[in-house]
């Protein structure tokens, strides 16, 4: 900043001071208190005039009590949502290298497009003919997701990644009943490298789960599929590429292995993103995919949501697919929301017809990339990937060797562990250094995982700049530099919170505290 | 191509210090003969202007609620969102954040969670709320299949009261998971005796109070008969905004609470992404799926949040979870946050009597329409209308008027025999001379 005397100030000896600030703030740094402190509950920042005096219609089932909710005039709204803005990292403030959640960059073009009131204001329940335009984009999207799979159909309404399992899961169960198999087959086959949602889902539709061993170069060996097929196994769930980062390459073997058996694949599609225009999974004999659209295709997190899973299917399970869904007959484009109309359909998984303001983002990512460009993402991705790998990999260990990786590069903790320090220790200094972390514990079978995804979004400056970061940090971290570790965060709005105590003793909402004594 | 950052020359440098010969080497464990050789057969790229104009033709295709009369409702409902919502909301630091694993720098995403929950604690007059569920249907299911959990019954007891699709989406569950689920016939005028339905069996009773044929429901009596019974009392609502003026589920002696968030802070979006809120007596605590968010302190002290007892979760207990949920609807959560934050309770209290004064008012020129009847002796934004003809026909009849009359009852529940009945919704959107436009576009129609 300048002073009065237009001369430049100079820090001084103020560099290494630390300051007790009367607000607790520390300069842009805000703190902020809940809605509950600083609202009143007769204050509204939304003007609405009474009604005029009527008759109610509520047969005496009135609110009586006070509900308890403050409000706040706009501009305190404002203030106060902004500052806790503040406190999030983002894909837009900088590198987010969540392996597995590809934080990739949110083209601001398809927010603005969802937000068209021919999208965003129409209603599900409208008479069909009023939203043609609608129908045609879902139509338009699932075209799109056939093609970039090479299956045979689509179900539009599963909601998250984790619903379209559910979705594909419960495809090949009606299936397997309808084969009159489902007494039979109620085991299903996932390895130890699968997302928690894999075993989680089919054990919410009765499967029983069984683990397929990890073989010692990270990808799943079809020779002890085969061994574990049987006529009492209803489906493989493999994911691919899958988690530790590397494609399934005897992927075609599994399939053939899995049909042959009577059983049916679901893949994963979360990690879809790294091979888009590169290969199909139709042509690799799935079954059943989710692709989660706010991964693959761009859709924006938010923080943990909402997210969109359309799951594309195979010839054999696409008579059982959910609905509602859309049909071009003679009379054109319509939505069928009648079940008599789909005698195998396994029924309804949601209210409505699916996550249209994801669709809209959706379509709106690939009219942009196109063919060529969707290709390209992928190839960039995996370039950057690879890019780190090869920068890190002298000083990182690798649970499976240093081998080619797809779109994510996952190390282990082998090289930490001289050093005392953990994988957690180690993804808090990347805080400090205005890094989000990796994903860290996660797959299982690498120890003291660190899954590193950069995503196409980052310039080969950002890579370098990040590859520069990490260097430094494990070289501290082998030299015994152990405070920059244990102590971080130290720049972050807090430092390292008390989980145990989070959930030793569970408080989930705000009260009133005590009267203080005065 | 404008989001991807690296030049030709970048790409040969980084193949360069990785000592690849080209990108292809890095796709070599993908069987040849499967690896796609040309660009698939999809339009090329095309710049934003371009993609922009072809997304605005599709979507002025579209009849948006906005541009008419609108009257439709059943489960989705057209409100005033104020501006700054949707402003924060696209803020960057909320709009592109993940969950909040690493909470240090996730407070902004975790602190509106915990405010989240408190909120729809209070609205729904239960103790403990969750951090939100994709929709109020997909929420009702997991509402059954913790109350299985809970009782160690399968058996679940659906209101002829119940949203159909919300019916639906649980028996497609109940069926593939090998439990049982009793939908009773339609209700319309909300005279079902649940309680005697409830046998040895029964884990639990779900009933939508205002129903989706619009009318209000007492359920002390019933939460009485459940707990004699050992069942669970699950209430549903798919207007939130109800419950600004309506006696909440809590206080009626839900045991857990589904409901559908969207109508603050959220637009229709042709059915989603909406937010599923999610509340339960905190005896049940451990058994309630989706993230929690919980209070704590830092190092040094100082109180911050953190996603808490993700024990019950799929990332940590795999097959053994609560659920399979992972996601919420986090964006819709704080656009629900705001909204009510804007509101507070003087302002919701009157938006609530806004809607009901405009329901009652739509209610009493419907049915004065010579052959129209109000079926509803209660009801709070929306209420049943009979019509002397087939009430799908007569929506289409409506809609080239350009009136959206509402719900033909035949599109929810086809084939039972209730197709002159129309679901009719009025909000505070709605304009003394929409509900006059209504009126006299029926009297037209008919």
């Amino acid at each position: 900043m300048l002073n009065r005397q237009i001369r430049a100030t100079t820090a001084g000896d103020s560099a290494r001071l630390e300051v007790e600030t009367f607000t607790s703030n520390r300069g842009l740094a805000l703190e902020e208190g809940l809605i509950f402190e600083i609202g009143r509950a007769e204050v509204t920042g939304v003007d609405l005039d009474e009604p005029a005096p009527f008759e109610p219609r509520l047969g005496g089932l009135e609110r009586k009590d006070p509900i308890g909710l403050p409000g706040l005039s706009e501009p305190e709204t404002l203030r106060h949502y902004v500052r806790l803005s503040q406190k999030n990292y983002s894909i837009d403030s900088g590198l987010y290298p969540l392996g597995s959640c590809t934080m990739k960059h949110n083209p601001r073009l398809n927010e603005a497009v969802a937000r068209l009131p021919g999208f965003a204001d129409i209603h599900p329940l409208q008479p069909q003919s009023t939203v043609p335009g609608a129908l045609e984009l879902i139509e338009d999207l699932a075209h799109w997701l056939m093609t970039l799979t090479g299956m045979d159909a689509v179900a539009m309404t599963p909601k998250a990644g984790a619903h379209g399992e559910v979705c594909g899961m419960m495809a090949i169960k009606a299936a397997i009943e309808a084969k009159g198999e489902g007494e039979t087959r109620r085991i299903v086959l996932a390895p130890d490298s699968a997302h928690g949602t894999n075993p989680a889902t089919a054990a919410r539709l009765g499967f029983e789960v069984r683990s397929i061993p990890a073989r010692a170069d990270g990808t799943v060996d079809a020779a002890e599929v085969e061994r574990l097929l049987g006529p009492d196994v209803a489906a493989i769930m493999l994911t691919n590429p899958n988690t530790c980062g590397l494609f399934e390459k005897e992927i075609v073997e599994i399939a053939a292995a899995t049909r042959n058996a009577g059983a049916y694949f679901y893949c994963d599609g979360a990690n879809f993103n790294a091979i888009m225009g590169k290969t199909r999974p139709g042509d690799l004999g799935v079954d059943a995919m989710h692709l989660n659209l706010h991964k693959t295709f761009s859709t924006p997190h938010g923080g943990g949501g909402p997210g969109a899973g359309p799951v594309v299917l195979s010839g054999r399970l696409a008579p059982f697919a959910p609905a509602p869904f859309l049909r071009r007959d003679e009379n054109g484009l319509r939505l069928v929301e009648r079940l008599d109309e789909a005698p195998y359909s396994l029924g309804r998984l949601a209210a409505f017809h699916g996550q249209m303001g994801m669709f809209v983002r959706a379509y709106a990512y690939m009219l942009s990339h196109g063919a060529d460009g969707l290709r390209q993402a992928a190839e960039d991705a995996v370039l950057s990937a690879n890019y780190i790998r090869a920068s890190l990999n002298d000083l990182m260990s690798q649970p499976f060797g240093d081998r080619p990786c797809m779109h994510e590069v996952l190390f282990d903790d082998a090289w930490l562990k001289p050093t005392g320090l953990t994988t957690l220790d180690f993804a808090k200094a990347m805080i400090d250094e205005g890094y989000h972390p990796m994903t860290i514990y996660f797959p299982l079978v690498a120890h003291g995982a660190m899954l590193i995804e950069p995503t196409e979004s980052e310039s080969k400056a950002s890579l370098d700049l990040f590859i520069a970061t990490m260097r430094d940090l494990a070289m501290a971290a082998r030299r015994g530099e152990t405070e920059r570790f244990l102590g971080a965060p130290v720049y972050a709005p807090r430092r390292r919170l008390d989980e145990t105590r989070a959930a030793r003793n569970p408080v989930l909402k705000w009260t009133r505290p005590p009267p203080q004594p005065v | 191509m404008r989001y991807l950052p690296l030049t030709s020359e970048d790409r040969s440098d980084m193949l360069a210090r990785i000592g690849a010969s080209g990108v292809d080497a890095f796709f070599s464990d993908i069987p040849a003969e499967k690896r796609l050789a040309q660009t698939l057969d999809l339009p090329l790229r095309k710049s934003e202007m371009e993609v922009s104009r072809l997304l605005s033709g599709l979507g002025a295709k579209n009849t948006a609620a906005g541009s008419v009369p609108f009257f439709v409702g059943a489960g989705a409902y057209k409100h005033h969102i104020p501006a700054s919502v949707d402003h924060l909301i696209q803020r960057s630091e909320f709009l592109t954040s993940y969950t909040p694993y690493q909470p240090e720098i996730a407070q902004g995403t975790l602190q509106y969670i915990f405010e989240f929950q408190t909120q729809v604690a209070a609205l729904t007059g239960m103790d403990v709320a969750n951090a939100s569920m994709y929709d109020g249907s997909t929420a009702t299911v997991e509402a059954v299949l913790m109350a299985h959990r809970i009782t160690g019954k399968r058996k679940a007891v659906l209101s002829g009261g119940l949203h159909p699709h919300y019916a639906e989406t649980v028996r497609t569950f109940s069926h593939m998971t090998g439990d049982a689920s009793t939908a009773l016939p339609p209700d319309v005028f909300a005279t079902e005796n649940m309680g005697a339905m409830i046998d040895a069996d029964t884990s639990c009773v779900v009933v939508q109070t205002p129903d989706v044929f619009g009318n209000l429901r007492d359920l002390s009596p019933l939460a009485e008969i459940c707990k004699a019974k050992g069942a669970l009392l699950i209430a549903v609502f798919t207007e939130a905004v109800s419950l600004g003026l309506v006696t909440p589920p809590g206080a009626m002696g839900a045991d857990i609470v589904a409901g559908e968030g969207q109508s603050i802070g959220n637009s229709l979006n042709f059915g989603g992404p909406y937010v599923g809120l999610f509340a339960a007596k905190a005896r049940y605590l451990r058994q309630i799926p989706g993230r929690l968010c919980g209070e704590t302190l830092d190092a040094e002290g100082r109180r911050g949040f953190v996603l808490t007892l993700s024990t019950r979760e799929q990332h940590i207990k795999r097959d053994k979870a609560t659920s399979n949920i992972c996601t919420n609807s986090g964006l819709c959560c704080l656009a629900f946050t705001i909204h009510m934050t804007l509101l507070g309770e003087a302002g919701l209290r009157r938006l609530a009597r806004i809607n009901h004064a405009n329901a009652v008012d739509l209610a009493d020129r419907l049915g004065a329409v010579s052959g129209v009847e109000v079926l509803n002796k209660t009801f709070f934004n929306e209420f049943t209308i009979r019509v002397p003809c087939d009430g799908a026909e007569l929506i289409e009849r409506l809609a080239e008027k350009g009136v959206l009359g509402g719900v033909p009852v035949s599109r929810l529940l086809p084939g039972r025999g209730l197709d002159d009945l129309i679901l009719v919704a009025s909000s505070e959107v709605n304009t003394p001379d929409d509900r006059a436009a209504y009126a006299q576009a029926l009297r037209g129609a008919l």
